[in-house]
């Protein structure tokens, strides 16, 4: 079995998933139990200044669901602890004196004056935690107050408050970036910039889960009224990778560790955050939608798989990131077409439909008087939307033609890249 | 069956009784339904709406079950099969739309369509929600003879197109077999009449019931006092098995018993053998074989005189046969029915060179098919006892169309007499509109 032994920051522990700053981390009790299960670390829910907020006793959460009621998203307007500062600093100290192999990261969010953190910053360290998280992310509540996503939308703020963190500690300090900006890279950078060293993302995304059908009032509501939540869970994974890809790809922000969260629910997305340039993960929803246990299937599915490849977990880390770049620079001369395994078509018809409807009416849906689905190369453009609809595990695949002529464009294949900067019909293509 | 004490009520308790006719298929709960809706591949040109008689747009009406748009749902069905809530308790599904699901193929499990289509349709009937309106009066009148499937079918949607119906009726209940035939298991709590109350509310029906065409009328009177007429008439008679000792006392009829065992208002009153011979392959003969097992009879046999592949009688309802403690045997004639007042046994010959065979019976069930009642209808070009028809379901005579089980070409099932009357509403409402 591959050794999934973690060293982030400095910071080891047994595994590379930590528990992401929120409810599974909120006391002692659950960190345990945690531990107890397997995880690697946890980064406490976040600690603000005394006296603690309060949440509102009303729904804190409500999902996006299947028809089966499996969790696809996870909508919260949960505020940071709402326990007195002490109550969690005992309790901190105690756990890490309890678990020394785990990692205890502790997550603050404090009002933007240097004399908060010069204040709170070392009080936390002395309980013998392993490094700072800072929270620029949280989207509702503590965001109206000027923290959270407040600060982590300014680059210039992110920086100041990075520079406060670094003077009044001497452990790590990773940034917890919010997604609700327009691009992952300027407040990465102010991070970096600051001295963090690392980010971590994604904090949750501004959102409204749906209207309540009777009462045609948002849903859900605290008396009468609600008020939009940040979004998580497996329908974010997408929005997450693609920012972790971008800091890691971006010169300015290239190498900066990264600690990879948004719904990671399986070792497949741990194994796509990892690829993507993240050198561990944080998970929340999935803990909160099955408990700590999903623990087991994380570690084991990473390490059969680095066993089957035969990696490490560093040589893992960023190994798709090359993969990743701008639309320009894609092989404009590259073609697939779709091919449909005919053993396996169940005959449902729905590549047919969609094609007919809404790309480029390339499969059939009768041959010779009989019901059969077979791709028209003459038409596809191999948008790769069959295979996407498909519900049988591949039968419609995409072949690349590797000579001859596209009998859609009537052009022969070349082996040439061709790109849109050089393309002809590119009027801005440099010619060299 | 007066007379032999074997043949007696009180086999079983009430409840026992009552359990044994309990919902053969009972309906989904929501959370069951919404999976269930959520296997549904929503396939194009769907393989299930061909393969069911009435076309219903199967995908369509689970789309709304996944959307919880259960009226949607129950209108998508009902607009194509106005019986849509009794073809989902009777139609053998593993023959006609479960049979072309695509999931067959995938993992030998179809979507449960059938199960399906109650759960959309239920809350209808529960509800009364009527779903149809009448088109503007056209004052034509319309007589429909035979209140069963095909009948009613017709009758419905001759009235949404704004016609005025009257249908003349044998029977003082509407349904035909909903109500006296079908297994009682399979349409509880009186839903036959819940559903033909819920055809009637649409309005412009009126209903002669306990008078018959032959008898109190004849064809000729409707087609003088009726723009259209529509003929529904079922398979009024039974076959006989032209055997001796057919007149026997305990040799019954066994479309008669099931009528009376669907009219008992306590089933635990009717009276059983305690060892019954049933002669027939299709499903009348299954339906009273297990309908006497589970009212307490101790020994069922069915007699068929081909092998399993030729019953009419699906592969499901075969299982159903066996689980319930019937013994079904193949390739077996009666050749004789024994007993000297009453019945004792019957022997068959089996198409083996060992010679008969002989069973013992205080009851032998015929049910070896029915064939229609041409009593006042001779005028009509037919075949093999059945009317012949086109494809509009018009018969040879001007003014008169047929379908249901009485018409050449159907396959004997509700929901082709359904179709059948649904496409002669059609075609009447065409032609009365000179269209
Ligand atoms: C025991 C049994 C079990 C069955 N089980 C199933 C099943 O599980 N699933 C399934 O799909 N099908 C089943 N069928 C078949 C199904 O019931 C018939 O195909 C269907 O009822 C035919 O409808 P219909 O309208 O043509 O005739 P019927 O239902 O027979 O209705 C005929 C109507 O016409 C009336 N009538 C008859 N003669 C006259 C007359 N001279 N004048 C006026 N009115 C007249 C009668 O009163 C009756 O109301 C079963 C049939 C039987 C006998
Ligand atoms: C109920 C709830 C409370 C949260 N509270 C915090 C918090 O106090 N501090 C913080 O940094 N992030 C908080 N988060 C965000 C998570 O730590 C995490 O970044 C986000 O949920 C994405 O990961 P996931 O998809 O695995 O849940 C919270 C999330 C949830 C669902
Ligand atoms: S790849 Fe796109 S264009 Fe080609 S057949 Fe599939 S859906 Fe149609």
């Amino acid at each position: 079995m591959a050794d999934l032994k973690t060293k982030f920051l400095g910071i080891s522990s047994p595994n590379p998933f930590w528990l992401a700053s929120a409810p599974p981390t909120d006391k002692a009790y659950n960190v345990n139990r945690a531990f107890a299960a397997g995880w690697g670390g946890v980064v406490w829910k976040t600690l603000g200044e005394d006296p603690p907020i309060v949440n509102v006793s009303g729904p804190r959460y409500s999902t996006l669901l299947s028809n089966d009621r499996r969790v696809i998203g996870f909508n919260n307007i949960e505020l940071i602890t709402d326990r007195p500062l002490q109550t969690n600093l005992d309790e901190m100290r105690q756990v890490k004196k309890d678990w020394p192999d785990r990692a205890v990261v502790a997550s603050v969010m404090l009002p933007m004056n240097e004399e908060s953190w010069a204040k709170y910053l070392p009080m936390i360290e002395d309980t013998g935690v392993d490094g700072f998280e800072l929270n620029f992310g949280c989207p509702h509540g503590m965001s109206e107050r000027g923290m959270g996503a407040a600060v982590g939308q300014v680059p210039e703020y992110i920086q100041m408050a990075t520079e406060w963190a670094k003077k009044a500690s001497s452990i790590p300090v990773i940034v917890k970036l919010t997604p609700n900006v327009a691009s992952v890279v300027p407040p990465a950078k102010a991070a970096l910039d600051g001295g963090a060293d690392a980010v971590s993302l994604i904090n949750t995304i501004n959102s409204i889960m749906r209207v309540d059908y009777d009462s045609l009032t948002m849903y859900p509501t605290t008396d009468g009224m609600g008020t939009h939540g940040g979004y998580c869970g497996e329908a974010v994974k997408p929005i997450a990778l693609n920012m972790v890809a971008e800091i890691a790809r971006n010169k300015e922000t290239r190498g900066l560790p990264i600690s990879g969260i948004g719904g990671i629910s399986d070792w497949r997305d741990a194994v796509d955050f990892l690829a993507l340039g993240a050198s561990n993960v944080q998970v929340c929803t999935a803990a909160m939608v099955y408990g700590f246990r999903i623990i087991d299937d994380l570690t084991d599915g990473l390490s059969s798989f680095l066993d089957d490849k035969q990696l490490t977990l560093e040589q893992l880390v960023g190994k798709a990131v090359p993969s990743v770049t701008d639309w320009q620079y894609l092989n404009l001369n590259y073609v697939e077409k779709a091919v449909i395994n005919q053993d396996l078509c169940i005959q449902c018809g729905r590549c047919h439909v969609v094609c007919e409807d809404t790309s480029h009416q390339a499969i059939t849906h009768t041959v010779n008087g009989v019901r059969r689905f077979e791709v028209i190369d003459s038409e596809c453009v191999g948008c790769n939307l069959c295979v996407s609809v498909c519900p049988v595990d591949s039968c419609i695949t995409m072949t690349q033609l590797t000579g001859g002529v596209d009998p859609r464009t009537g052009r022969a294949i070349s082996k040439e890249r061709l790109q849109w900067t050089a393309h002809p019909n590119n009027p801005m293509r440099k010619t060299d | 069956m007066a007379g032999n004490a074997e043949i007696r009520a009180g086999r079983l308790s009430k409840a026992e009784i009552d359990d044994n006719f309990a919902d053969l298929h009972p309906p989904l709960t929501r959370s069951e339904a919404l999976i269930e809706a959520d296997r549904c591949y929503f396939c194009y040109d769907a393989p299930c709406t061909t393969a069911c008689p009435t076309g219903i747009d199967i995908p369509a009406f689970i789309q709304k079950i996944r959307s919880d748009n259960l009226r949607g749902s129950a209108r998508t069905i009902l607009s194509e099969n106005i019986m849509g809530g009794m073809c989902a308790r009777v139609c053998p599904t593993e023959v006609l739309c479960e049979e072309a699901c695509v999931r067959n193929t995938h993992e030998e499990k179809p979507v449960e369509i059938g199960l399906l289509q109650r759960y959309a349709t239920d809350p209808v009937f529960e509800h009364s929600d009527q779903l149809f309106q009448r088109a503007v009066a056209t004052g034509k009148k319309v007589a429909v003879v035979g209140g069963g499937p095909a009948g009613l079918s017709c009758a419905h949607r001759l009235a949404v197109l704004g016609h005025n119906v009257t249908i003349f009726n044998r029977d003082s209940k509407l349904g035909g077999l909903n109500e006296y035939g079908i297994a009682a298991y399979k349409a509880i709590d009186d839903f036959a009449q819940t559903e033909v109350d819920y055809i009637l509310s649409i309005g412009g029906i009126e209903v002669r019931n306990n008078l018959m065409l032959g008898v109190n009328f004849g064809l000729e009177d409707l087609r003088q006092e009726y723009d259209a007429v529509f003929l529904g008439v079922g398979l009024a008679l039974s076959n006989n098995l032209g055997v001796e000792g057919e007149d026997l006392d305990g040799v019954v009829n066994a479309i008669e018993y099931i009528a009376k065992l669907r009219q008992a208002a306590d089933k635990s009153t009717l009276p059983v053998g305690r060892k019954i011979v049933v002669i027939g392959g299709g499903m009348t003969a299954i339906d009273v074989a297990v309908q006497s097992k589970r009212l307490g009879a101790e020994e069922v046999h069915m007699v068929y005189r081909r092998g399993p592949e030729q019953m009419s009688a699906s592969v499901f309802e075969q299982a159903l046969a066996q689980t319930s403690g019937v013994t079904l045997h193949h390739w077996a004639s009666p050749a004789r029915i024994l007993g000297d007042d009453f019945v004792t046994g019957v022997e068959f010959d089996v198409d083996r060179s060992d010679g008969g065979v002989r069973l013992d019976a205080d009851v032998v069930f015929k049910a070896i098919g029915q064939r229609m009642d041409g009593n006042g209808l001779a005028s009509l070009a037919s075949e093999s006892g059945r009317f012949i028809v086109d494809e509009h379901q018009k018969t040879s005579s001007d003014k008169v169309w047929a379908g249901g089980d009485c018409v050449v070409g159907g396959n004997d099932l509700t929901v082709s007499a359904v179709q059948h009357g649904k496409i002669a509403a059609i075609s009447i409402d065409r032609t009365l509109r000179n269209r």
